[in-house]
C-alpha cells in the first residue's frame, strides 16, 4: 500500500460525500414532481410520452398495481431485447455481420439486462451488433435502472406517507427517473469520456499492420505443428461512450467490450477511471439524502450513509492490502518491492485503483470491472464475494441498494425492539408481524437461490464442473461467484468460468430473475403496508434511528446475517485457497 | 389489456428516445468536437494504419521494447477479442507461465529483479503500457540490439513516460507502441 494510493481513495470518498446532498436533493425534487431546471426542455417531452402511451399521470397506484405495472413493463422490454438479439443479423448497424446468438444465450442476456444485472456470457465485440448494443443493451441500462430507483422511492414513500394506500404512478416514476436523472447525466459524462479517448462511432473494425509481425506455433487438424505469421491486428470499434456512461450511472456494468472497463477504449485514462467510479456511487449515495429529505429525518439518512461508508472503507482496506502483495508462489527473481498482484490489472490504474474499483463495483450491484476479479489474491476475491453476498447494500445498486438496506433497517429495529421488549417503531410507524415476515422473505430468497444452484453445479461434473478454468478451491469460488453475482444482480464474474453453456445460461438467467423480482415483491409489500399505518409519536421506548448506536447496530446485523449464511461456503473457497497458497500449494 | 398496450408503447417510445436518439446525439457531438478520440486515435505512417495510440501491440524482436504478456489471442493483443487470463492465484498454469517468463527475462538482464508487470497479463490483454521500471529493465537489451548508447535509449524512454494525472491519479507509465515507433524513427535498425 502506498500513501498515494490511499490519497486517491480518500479523494474519492470526499467527492462522494460532497455529491450526496446535491444529488439526493435533486432526486427528491424529481420524484416529488417539483419543478427542476430542465423543465423547459424535458417537461413537454414527458407530457407527450404520457399522452401517446395513454398514461393518466395524476392517478397514483396501490402497491399491487404498481408491482404489476413494473412486472409487465419488465417482461415487455425483456421480450423486446430477446427478439432484437435473435434478429440482429437482419437489422441495420451491423458492420461486422454478427448473427443472432442462440436461444439460451439470448434468454440469459435478456434476463441479465432487464434485471439490471448485466452478467455477460458473451463477449461484446464478437457477439453483438452496434444496434443490439445501443438500442437493446444500453436501452435496458436506462430503464432497468429507472425501475430500480422507482422501487426505492416507493419504499421511501411508504415510510413517509400515512394512512393511504397510494404510492405513486409507476409510469411517471419510470419516465421522470429516465428523463430528468439518467439522460442528462449520461449525456454530459459520455461526451467527457470521449474527450478522454473512449470511442464513439459506427465504423467497421479497423485493421492495422503490426510493427513487429509475430510468428506463432499452432497445431493443425492433423496434429502437426505449424508456424504462422500474424502481421495484422483487428481493432474493435463502436458507439462505446454512450453505453459506458449509463452502464456506470445505472450501476448496470455490462461492458461494450469483453474486457469491460479494463479495455483501453472503455476506460482510457486514470481520469476516466475516476469519473466511472464516481458515477457508480452517485445515485446510491444520493438516495440516502433523498430518504432523509422525504421522511423528514435528514440525520437518519446520514446514519444509513455512515453504515454504508463503514462497510465500504473496511472492504477497500482489506482488498487494497491483499492486492498490494506479490503472489508468494511467484519465483524468487520477480520483484517483491514494487507493484503487487498485477495479474489481470492494467498499468495505468495500478493496484490502488483496481482494488478500489473492484470494491465499489461489488458494493453497488454494478459489476463493471477494470481488472479481472478471477485473478485477485484469495483475500482480495473474498472481499468482493462478501460485498455481493451481504446483499449489495453498501450504497448498492441504484434503488436496489436503498430498498435492500431499508429491509435490514427494519430487521435491526425489530431486533432492538426485542431486546427492550417493546413493539418496534420506525420513524413513527409500528413494525408488525407482516413487515417482519416480508423482510425475512426478502433476506432468505437470496441465499436460497444462490446456494442451491451452487451446490447442484459443484456436484455435477458433466455440466457444472466442466466449465471451470481453475481447479481446487478457486474452482468453487468461480461457481459461487457466478451465482452470487447473478442472484445479487451484480454482473461481475470470476470470468474464467465458461458460463456460455445450456446449464449456466439457463440457471443464471433464472437466478437473476428470481434475485430481482422475487425480492422486489416483498419490498413493495412492506412499503404498501407501512403507508397504510398511522404515525405514532415517539415515546420513551422508541429506538432512535439517527444515532451512532443505530449505525453500529445496523452494521452488526448486516454482518451477522451475512456471516451466518455464507461463512461455511466461503471457508471452503477463498479461505482454504489463501491458506494453501501460503503453504505453497498449486492446483 | 390497456396495461399491455401502455407497456408496449412505453417500450417503443423510450427505446426511440434513449436507445436511438441519445447515442446519435452523443455520436454527433463527439464526432464534431473530439473527432480523433471518437475514432480511436488511429495512427498512420507512410499511408498505412499502424495502430491506435490506446491499444497495445505484440512485440517479440529483441530490438523492440516488449509489452506485458497478453491472454488475448494466440499472438496476444487481439483487439477484436479482448480478455484477461482469468487464472486464479493458485493456478498451476499461471505459476508455470510466470516461472518460464521470469527465467527468460532474468537471462537477458542478470541480477536485476524482474518487474512484476512484465510477467503478468493485463485484464484487457491490450494494455498499451508498461511501468517505467519495466522499461528501464529492457534498456540494456534494446541499446545492444540497436548498437546505440543506453543513455540515448534512456532519454527516449523518459520522453515517452507519462506521470500520474495531476500528480495523483493513476500510475506512471510508458506507452510501448509509441516508444517503439519513436525508436524506429530515431534509431532505425541496421539490418
Amino acid at each position: 500500500m502506498t500513501f498515494n494510493g490511499w490519497l486517491q481513495i480518500l479523494i474519492y470518498a470526499a467527492v462522494i460525500i460532497a455529491l450526496t446532498r446535491p444529488m439526493g436533493g435533486y432526486l427528491a425534487r424529481v420524484y416529488e414532481g417539483e419543478r427542476t431546471l430542465l423543465d423547459p426542455v424535458l417537461r413537454p417531452v414527458e407530457l407527450l410520452i404520457y399522452r401517446l402511451c395513454g398514461v393518466d399521470h395524476k392517478r397514483e397506484m396501490r402497491w399491487t398495481e404498481y408491482a404489476v405495472a413494473m412486472l409487465v413493463f419488465s417482461l415487455t422490454t425483456m421480450l423486446g431485447l430477446y427478439l432484437l438479439q435473435r434478429l440482429q443479423g437482419y437489422l441495420p448497424l451491423n458492420p461486422q455481420g454478427m448473427h443472432g446468438p442462440p436461444p439460451e444465450l439470448a434468454f440469459n442476456t435478456a434476463a441479465s439486462f432487464t434485471t439490471n444485472t448485466n452478467w455477460q456470457s458473451y463477449a461484446g465485440e464478437t457477439t453483438m451488433s452496434y444496434l443490439t448494443q445501443m438500442a437493446g443493451l444500453a436501452y435496458q441500462n436506462f430503464v432497468s435502472a429507472a425501475a430500480g430507483m422507482a422501487i426505492a422511492i416507493v419504499f421511501i414513500r411508504g415510510i413517509a406517507r400515512r394512512e393511504t394506500d397510494r404510492l405513486g404512478n409507476f409510469w411517471v416514476d419510470l419516465v421522470r427517473g429516465t428523463l430528468y436523472v439518467l439522460l442528462p447525466i449520461s449525456l454530459t459524462t459520455a461526451i467527457f469520456f470521449v474527450s478522454q479517448g473512449v470511442v464513439q462511432n459506427f465504423k467497421p473494425y479497423d485493421t492495422v499492420s503490426l510493427l513487429d509481425p509475430q510468428r506463432i506455433e499452432k497445431t493443425d487438424e492433423e496434429g502437426r505443428k505449424v508456424t504462422e505469421t500474424v502481421s495484422r491486428q483487428v481493432i474493435a470499434q463502436g458507439p462505446v461512450a454512450s453505453q459506458l456512461a449509463i452502464k456506470m450511472l445505472g450501476t448496470n456494468g455490462g461492458g461494450f467490450f469483453n474486457a469491460n472497463s479494463a479495455h483501453p477504449f472503455e476506460n482510457p485514462t486514470p481520469l476516466s477511471n475516476f469519473i466511472e467510479m464516481v458515477l457508480i456511487f452517485l445515485i446510491p449515495a444520493g438516495l440516502t439524502w433523498t430518504l432523509g429529505s422525504m421522511t423528514g429525518s435528514q440525520r437518519h439518512g446520514w446514519a444509513i450513509f455512515a453504515a454504508m461508508a463503514i462497510l465500504f472503507i473496511a472492504g477497500v482496506a482489506v482488498a487494497y492490502r491483499a492486492e498490494s502483495q506479490v503472489n508468494p508462489l511467484y519465483p524468487a527473481n520477480v520483484d517483491r518491492q514494487a507493484g503487487g498482484n498485477m495479474e489481470g490489472k492494467e498499468v495505468r490504474f495500478g493496484i490502488a485503483n483496481s482494488a478500489l474499483f473492484a470494491t465499489i463495483t461489488t458494493d453497488a450491484s454494478c459489476g463493471a470491472v477494470n481488472s479481472m476479479h478471477d485473478s485477485f489474491l484469495p483475500l482480495g476475491g473474498l472481499v468482493l464475494l462478501v460485498n455481493i453476498q451481504l446483499g449489495e447494500i453498501i450504497f448498492g445498486g441504484v434503488g436496489a441498494g436503498m430498498y435492500g438496506m431499508l429491509v435490514f433497517v427494519i430487521i435491526s429495529i425489530f431486533i432492538a425492539g426485542l431486546m427492550v421488549g417493546r413493539t418496534p417503531e420506525y420513524l413513527g410507524k409500528k413494525i408488525e408481524s407482516f413487515d417482519i415476515k416480508m423482510a425475512m422473505l426478502y433476506v432468505l430468497i437470496f441465499p436460497l437461490i444462490l446456494l442451491v444452484f451452487t451446490a447442484i453445479s459443484v456436484l455435477s461434473p458433466e455440466f457444472g464442473l466442466s466449465s471451470l478454468n481453475n481447479n481446487g478451491p478457486h474452482g468453487l469460488s468461480e461457481i459461487l461467484y457466478a451465482y452470487s453475482s447473478g442472484t445479487g444482480n451484480n454482473g461481475s464474474a470470476f470470468a474464467g468460468l465458461n458460463a456460455n453453456t445450456l446449464w449456466y445460461n439457463t440457471t443464471l438467467g433464472m437466478s437473476m430473475l428470481g434475485g430481482r423480482f422475487l425480492m422486489i415483491i416483498p419490498a413493495l409489500a412492506i412499503a404498501g403496508n407501512l403507508a397504510g399505518k398511522k404515525r405514532v409519536p415517539p415515546g420513551l421506548g422508541t429506538f432512535p434511528v439517527t444515532t451512532p448506536l443505530f449505525t453500529i447496530l445496523l452494521v452488526s446485523v448486516i454482518l451477522i446475517v451475512g456471516a451466518l449464511t455464507f461463512f461455511p461456503v466461503l471457508s471452503l473457497g477463498p479461505i482454504v485457497e489463501h491458506l494453501s497458497m501460503n503453504a505453497g500449494q498449486v492446483y | 389489456m390497456k396495461l399491455i398496450k401502455t407497456s408496449i408503447l412505453m417500450t417503443l417510445l423510450t427505446t426511440l428516445l434513449v436507445g436511438i436518439i441519445y447515442p446519435l446525439i452523443v455520436t454527433a457531438v463527439s464526432q464534431g468536437i473530439f473527432r480523433d478520440q471518437a475514432n480511436g486515435q488511429m495512427m498512420i505512417r507512410d499511408g498505412k494504419l499502424v495502430g491506435s495510440k490506446l491499444i497495445g501491440q505484440p512485440f517479440s524482436s529483441p530490438g523492440y521494447f516488449r509489452p506485458r504478456p497478453s491472454a488475448a489471442g494466440p499472438a496476444g493483443y487481439d483487439a477484436g477479442a479482448s480478455t484477461g487470463s482469468n487464472l486464479g492465484p493458485t493456478s498451476k498454469n499461471l505459476i508455470e507461465r510466470i516461472r518460464i517468463e521470469a527465467g527468460r527475462l532474468e537471462a537477458e538482464n542478470p541480477g536485476a529483479p524482474v518487474p512484476v508487470d512484465l510477467v503478468t497479463t493485463s485484464g484487457s490483454g491490450l494494455d498499451p503500457h508498461i511501468s517505467p521500471e519495466a522499461a528501464e529493465f529492457q534498456i540494456p537489451r534494446v541499446a545492444r540490439e540497436r548498437r546505440i548508447g543506453t543513455d540515448e535509449v534512456s532519454n527516449l524512454v523518459l520522453e515517452n513516460t507519462e506521470g500520474r494525472t495531476f500528480g495523483i491519479f493513476g500510475e506512471a507509465r510508458v506507452n510501448v507502441l509509441l516508444l517503439n515507433l519513436a525508436l524506429d524513427e530515431r534509431f532505425p535498425m541496421r539490418r
